[in-house]
């Protein structure tokens, strides 16, 4: 596992081209709404944060296994279980992609506005999207690597699968736009959580099939 | 299959088909004579479900005893049960059209079907792009379990949680309430089996159809070899 991390860190440029794509995502949304200064409503922003950040989370966690050279997959194979693999993947797409929803969430304020109130609720929210995310999207690049065409097929595959998610999130950040009560969220936070439990653990069982070829 | 229940399948649906356009139907506001797409509609629902349902328990015995045989069954029922789903957000539309106002309103079980047809289009686009036929059929079954267990949240969670148009969520009745004397049961009932069996049905030609070309393509290679 913390070979993994020292392996993933050492593609520094990989990293540093996701944090700068999601920078000049949101700078083009800065860039196509300052014309009409202030008047981007709290749907609008929940709409572009959680775009931004799908699309930069899927990109990068599709590099988890697509980027990969063939040599590297055996080297995995001789080292270590499967489950070891897909486990050490989660969790470091999970960092991952909470480091860029953090990142995002501190450049949309930044640049365009922070409208949510309480702070603490949706900072849960961007952690358990993150490790959902970062569950089901590991599982589908795993299998969208076999594939010729695997870019579009990533894009395809992960789409409908991490919708439940991310509407889950967006009904959050609603909740949290309009400075509702924590306790009108616990719904969907406990089914958000339910969602991860299933996705990480179907991964799990799931991933040594992928694995075998 | 056998033939009995093949034969009780064009019965029961025979009758539905008479009996749905024919018999009399609870008087409502707004809903008039569309509250017979229950006959129609919601079946197609239940027999999404069930054959995605028989897809995903074949595609866990797939990865448990992997057989080209039983990758036929997967995507034998996949295919069939997203055929209901087309079938079904069709017959919903139709109705929307006439009660809603329009045919595609943004509620929630509509957006939630339609993306569970997306997964299952992914799926079959999965497998036009792998290659290696023992490939495909591992890959594809645990996108399927995978899709399933995805789609499950969508299509019976989110909607029961937001408020929304269609009968029986939201606060609006579902037929339990108009159908105070249970007429529209004795209707609803048989088209769900009849339906359903009918599913089965079509799915399991596919297999045999799938079954015999495999066959036709091994005796032809034996030939050339």
């Amino acid at each position: 596992m913390q070979k993994e991390f020292a392996l993933e860190l050492r593609r520094k440029a990989v990293i540093s081209g996701i944090g700068l794509y999601l920078f000049s995502l949101i700078f083009i949304c800065y860039l196509t709404f300052s014309l009409r200064k202030n008047s981007i409503n709290e749907a609008t922003w929940s709409a572009l944060f959680w775009l931004a950040i799908l699309f930069s989370v899927i990109n990068s966690v599709a590099k988890s296994f697509i980027g990969e050279k063939r040599g590297t997959f055996i080297y995995y194979y001789s080292i270590t279980s499967p489950q070891a693999i897909i486990l050490s993947k989660i969790i470091y797409n999970g960092i991952l992609c909470l480091v860029l929803s953090l990142a995002g969430y501190g450049l949309f304020s930044i640049f365009i506005d922070n409208p949510v109130q309480d702070k603490l609720l949706f900072i849960t929210t961007l952690l358990l999207t993150s490790f959902g995310f970062s569950a089901s999207l590991s599982l589908i690049s795993g299998i969208a690597s076999k594939a010729n065409n695997s870019n579009i097929l990533m894009a395809v595959l992960s789409f409908p699968v991490i919708l439940s998610i991310l509407l889950m999130a967006i009904k959050i950040t609603k909740n949290v736009l309009d400075g509702l009560d924590r306790s009108t969220s616990y719904d969907e936070l406990l089914n958000l959580l339910a969602i991860n439990c299933i996705l990480t653990s179907l991964a799990y069982m799931l991933f040594p099939y992928i694995w075998r070829s | 299959m056998k033939t009995w229940l093949k034969l009780t399948a064009i019965a029961l649906l025979f009758y539905v088909h008479i009996a749905g356009l024919l018999f009399d139907v609870p008087r409502l506001n707004i809903l008039n004579e569309t509250i017979r797409a229950l006959y129609f509609h919601v079946p197609m629902w239940f027999g999404m479900v069930l054959l995605f349902l028989i897809s995903f328990i074949n595609a866990i015995r797939y990865l448990g005893k992997p057989s080209p045989e039983m990758d036929r069954k997967v995507v034998a029922y996949a295919n069939v049960g997203l055929v209901f789903g087309i079938l079904g957000i069709l017959t919903g539309m139709l109705w929307a059209n006439y009660t809603w106002g329009s045919p595609w309103h943004g509620d929630p079980k509509q957006n939630g079907a339609a993306i569970a047809l997306l997964v299952y289009l992914a799926y079959f686009v999965l497998r036009g792009s792998l290659d290696n036929e023992e490939q495909r059929a591992r890959l594809s079954a645990v996108y399927n379990i995978f899709a399933f267990a995805a789609m499950i949240p969508l299509i019976f969670i989110i909607p029961r949680m937001t408020s929304s148009m269609h009968p029986g969520s939201g606060g609006n009745p579902g037929f339990n309430m108009y159908d105070l004397d249970s007429n529209m049961r004795l209707i609803f009932y048989p088209a769900v089996i009849g339906w359903f069996l009918i599913g089965l049905w079509i799915a399991s030609l596919r297999i045999r159809i799938k079954t015999v070309e495999e066959k036709i393509l091994e005796l032809e290679d034996e030939k050339s070899a």
